[in-house]
């Protein structure tokens, strides 16, 4: 927390100022404090068990819950006081700073959800039949006030300890984590309604649901997780016999994935490309190994053995059923806008938008990894290449998309890549909002930008792609579909 | 062999064989007699009768698979328990009979399942009468001793009463789960019992609680407690799908890419499918546990990704006849390679001592039984491949046999003959 800066720090002590006078301005009569201490409980139990929502430690946690079941049973101040058991939560995450800093967060989200549920017409204390369903209004009026103070705290201290250069919309929170919050946050009713009948008992049966609804999101992120990893060791298995292709899978799922975010696609779509990435070439295995090797020119069989690869790794994955547009991807990723490619030859929009996303990707890794008949080409480089071909082999949309991504985010090539070291797996479903971003001066490595050497730069450079080997088939872009295919 | 036909894998859905239609029929019959006794007495309470029946049809349209192929439809089972559970709605007590919660619960699991029926997805009608008898039974117990006024009325004296009841239900619906896949997929009942008590665990206990949260909520919110308090096993529900969803499709996945093998050359098209129904099938024979079969199942389908390290295909593809030496190599190579996925590492394992003979004489340990399993299963698919005829099976089984001295199991080897005789695996 050390590199906090002063602005930061002033904040975070002005939020937890704020929390302490709200608090110690009272009042406490009325406070059945058997009910503080019970919800208090039932806080650290979600709090204990908060889900990390991404490396930057933002965690989301269901403390909503108990928060907004105190303010109807008890008040903004009980509320604020419950919240407070913020600070006792079992994790291993947070230091110190981090946790007075959510404690006041909530603190404050409570008090003041409390007086929204007050100033919308709510009663304090323990519901009876007769408050229904008069209560759910104030209710609903205190729970968005709630999310909304929650999520305006957290984002101002997420902007201010952000990674320098983030821009300002970036900063890991969205409208979907909103409503998760909202959605859990409206539990609260539930407990404080059965107050009346079931006691204390109340928080444990709501409990159960969510936590069974938790470690179902657990699993799925274990799944999920787990489901990458294989299908990365997968995809290396195939590439294991050629060096030079090694990782080009995993590079080319990556790019991918940079042009999907720049161009804004949806999150599912988005995951879909990133399995499409890593599967494109899966079909090379069905190209017998000899023609793949080549070192003369091929001959027309030979490159029709070659051309089928696309439509191999179709008949590979087509089972897989959420790949739907992620097929059409890997049909299509040896096409050219100017409808030169293969399989089929389509030309422009006639190319699904999979297909010319991973083109780019591909190409681009093609030309910075080494190959056999030449070294790898320096990144600005490849990136004029791109430009040169957009247009004409690539979509000029998604060439300006990958440049801008790699200029911001860099580029990891060929040498510095550990397989299925990025692990950056997109759970939607784990949002809310609790947390302190970790801003502990993880600036990204390679934050260098398109400067980042993989410097084996050679001096051939764009007449070794032309060059003489078996990729020269007649076409005339130096980055032909074949580019990608290796041969010794 | 098609896809479709390899989806649907180890789960005769269609198909009703005889243990599963007495229980559908018996459902019925009770669901009938039931619905007419409702009619002649008359309903009580039509609001909360109609407010349950909606929850459960509701419940109903948002069913879910969980793992293994097993139907379930929390909000509906947790609506009907509810309905059998109510003691009051608001300060009136409720006093509907126990035909009444289960005729309100079939024509709500009905109206649910039409439009499943509508756009081409049958109900599985032997998980629907599991769900419903479980419900029957706690109705049964339950709504006699609360029309009595025999349950106290404060919530310790309501709540054991009412937890032990759900229980109850969980356990009736496992049982009969685990009847119903003893008898469509010959598992041992005991086996079957453990892994349906495993996988129900989560829901069921999800389940329950909304139940005793919507019964008791009944009593302060009135009928509104029913839309209300379904909404953290809505919650729960969205969740559970994500998981299923995901594990489903890490198993297509799989089966998917261990196709590369054939598409390289280096083995038969359809034979890592093969080997892997087979052994799976065996694997339920020996009484293995559904966790464990799901390891064996993804070992069998990558049990020959080692080869991939070959420069040229072993012609056919059939390990059988290479030599042990270059078995063990193949074996290991895939077995690295599977580990290299950090998440699978017993699957790892068993593929690494796929290659060794069950009496080794070199290395001590025995290898595992789903390694032993695949060696014996791969041995039969080389030898008989995708041929169906039987007499090339039993010759199959007859070599087998006379290795099983030192080089594969002969329980393995005796499952595989009694799996041969009692169903054809690869028939048309």
């Amino acid at each position: 927390m050390g590199k906090l800066s002063r602005i930061a720090w002033l904040y975070i002590g002005a939020v937890i100022a704020a929390a302490a006078i709200a608090i110690a301005r009272g009042p406490f009569t009325g406070i059945q404090w058997d009910i503080v201490v019970a919800l208090g409980l039932l806080l650290v139990a979600c709090e204990s068990s908060a889900t990390l929502l991404n490396s930057r430690s933002l965690a989301w946690s269901a403390n909503s819950i108990a928060s907004l079941a105190a303010v109807i049973l008890i008040g903004p101040v009980g509320a604020a006081l419950v919240a407070c058991f913020t600070l006792l939560g079992i994790r291993r995450g947070p230091s110190l700073p981090q946790r007075l800093f959510n404690t006041a967060m909530f603190a404050l989200s409570a008090y003041l959800a409390g007086r929204a549920f007050l100033l919308f017409g709510g009663h304090v204390g323990i519901p009876e039949a007769s408050s229904f369903p008069a209560i759910i209004a104030p209710f609903a009026g205190a729970a968005v006030v709630h999310v909304i103070v929650n999520f305006s705290l957290l984002r101002g201290v997420l902007w201010l300890t952000r990674e320098p250069g983030t821009p300002a919309g970036r900063v890991g929170l969205d409208f979907k984590l909103l409503l998760t919050d909202l959605g859990y946050g409206a539990f609260g009713v539930l407990i404080a309604a059965l107050w009346s009948v079931l006691g204390p008992f109340t928080p444990v049966l709501v409990l159960i649901p969510v936590f069974v609804a938790r470690w179902a999101v657990a699993q799925f992120a274990a799944q999920q997780r787990a489901y990458e990893a294989t299908v990365s060791a997968l995809c290396q298995a195939v590439e294991t016999k050629d060096f030079y292709t090694r990782g080009h899978s995993e590079r080319v799922s990556r790019g991918s994935v940079l042009i999907a975010k720049e161009i804004g696609m949806r999150a599912e779509r988005v995951e879909a490309i990133r399995y499409a990435g890593m599967l494109h070439d899966v079909g090379k295995l069905g190209v017998p190994t000899s023609v793949l090797q080549k070192n003369g020119s091929l001959t027309d069989d030979e490159y029709a053995a070659i051309q089928l690869h696309p439509m191999r790794g179709l008949d590979i994955v087509r089972e897989i059923g959420f790949l739907d547009e992620a097929l059409a991807g890997i049909m299509h990723h040896h096409e050219r806008i100017d409808g030169r490619g293969y399989p089929m030859g389509l030309a422009g929009d006639e190319i699904p938008e999979f297909a010319r996303v991973l083109a780019v990707a591909d190409a681009f890794d093609a030309m910075t990894s080494n190959r056999s008949y030449r070294g790898a080409r320096p990144v600005p480089e490849a990136v004029s290449e791109l430009r040169k071909w957009a247009g004409t082999q690539f979509d000029p949309a998604f060439v300006d998309a990958f440049v801008t991504a790699i200029e911001r985010e860099g580029w990891r090539g060929s040498e510095a890549a550990p397989p299925g070291s990025d692990h950056s797996v997109v759970t939607e479903f784990l949002v809310g909002g609790d947390g302190l971003a970790a801003a502990n001066g993880v600036v990204t490595a390679n934050s260098n930008g398109v400067a980042n050497g993989n410097g084996v730069a050679n001096g051939n450079g764009v007449a070794a792609a032309n060059g003489s080997t078996a990729g020269d088939l007649g076409d005339p872009g130096p980055l032909r579909a074949i580019e990608s295919l290796r041969r010794q | 062999m098609t896809a479709r036909r390899y989806e649907q894998r180890g789960f005769p859905r269609h198909a009703l064989d005889s243990g599963q239609s007495l229980l559908v029929i018996f459902a019925g019959l009770l669901v009938i007699a039931s619905v007419a006794q409702t009619a002649v007495v008359g309903v009580r309470d039509m609001h909360a009768a109609v407010a349950f029946g909606a929850l459960i049809a509701f419940g109903e349209l948002l069913r879910l698979n969980l793992p293994g192929d097993r139907e379930a439809a929390p909000i509906a089972t947790a609506g009907a328990l509810a309905y059998a559970l109510l003691l009051r709605i608001g300060d009136n007590p409720a006093r509907h009979s126990p035909q009444q919660v289960i005729a309100v619960a079939a024509i709500g699991m009905i109206i649910g399942a039409l439009p499943h029926l509508a756009v081409g997805r049958p109900a599985r009608l032997s998980a629907m009468s599991g769900r419903l008898l479980a419900v029957a039974c706690v109705a049964w117990v339950f709504r006699p001793l609360a029309n009595a006024s025999m349950i106290g009325s404060q919530w310790w004296s309501e709540l054991p009463v009412m937890l032990s009841l759900v229980i109850l239900a969980w356990l009736v619906e496992a049982v009969i789960a685990a009847l119903i896949r003893t008898d469509a997929l010959r598992a041992r009942f005991g086996v079957a019992l453990l892994d349906e008590l495993r996988v129900q665990l989560p829901v069921g206990a999800a389940v329950g609680a909304s139940a005793l949260l919507i019964a008791f909520a009944a009593e302060v919110m009135g009928l509104a407690a029913v839309a209300v308090f379904a909404a953290p096993l809505l919650v729960t529900q969205v969740a559970l799908r994500r998981y299923t969803g995901i594990r489903a499709t890490y198993l297509q996945t799989v089966r998917a890419l261990a196709r590369v093998t054939e598409i390289g050359g280096y083995v038969e098209p359809g034979h890592s499918a093969r080997v892997s129904r087979l052994a799976v099938a065996i694997g339920r024979e020996l009484g293995m546990p559904e966790p464990a079969l799901l390891e064996l199942e993804y070992a069998a389908l990558m049990h020959d990704i080692g080869q991939l390290s070959l420069r040229d295909p072993i012609p056919g593809g059939a390990t059988v006849l290479v030599v042990r030496e270059e078995q063990r190599r193949i074996a290991e190579y895939g077995a690295e390679v599977i580990q290299q996925a950090r998440v699978l590492d017993s699957v790892a394992d068993i593929v690494r001592r796929q290659s060794d003979p069950c009496r080794p004489a070199d290395r001590g340990q025995e290898p595992p039984l789903s390694s032993r399993i695949i060696r014996a299963a791969n041995a039969f698919d080389d030898l008989v491949g995708s041929s169906v005829e039987p007499s090339r099976a039993a010759a199959a089984v007859q070599r087998l046999r006379l290795d099983t001295a030192a080089e594969y199991d002969p329980q393995v080897v005796e499952a595989l003959s009694k799996l041969l005789g009692r169903h054809s695996l690869f028939g048309p």
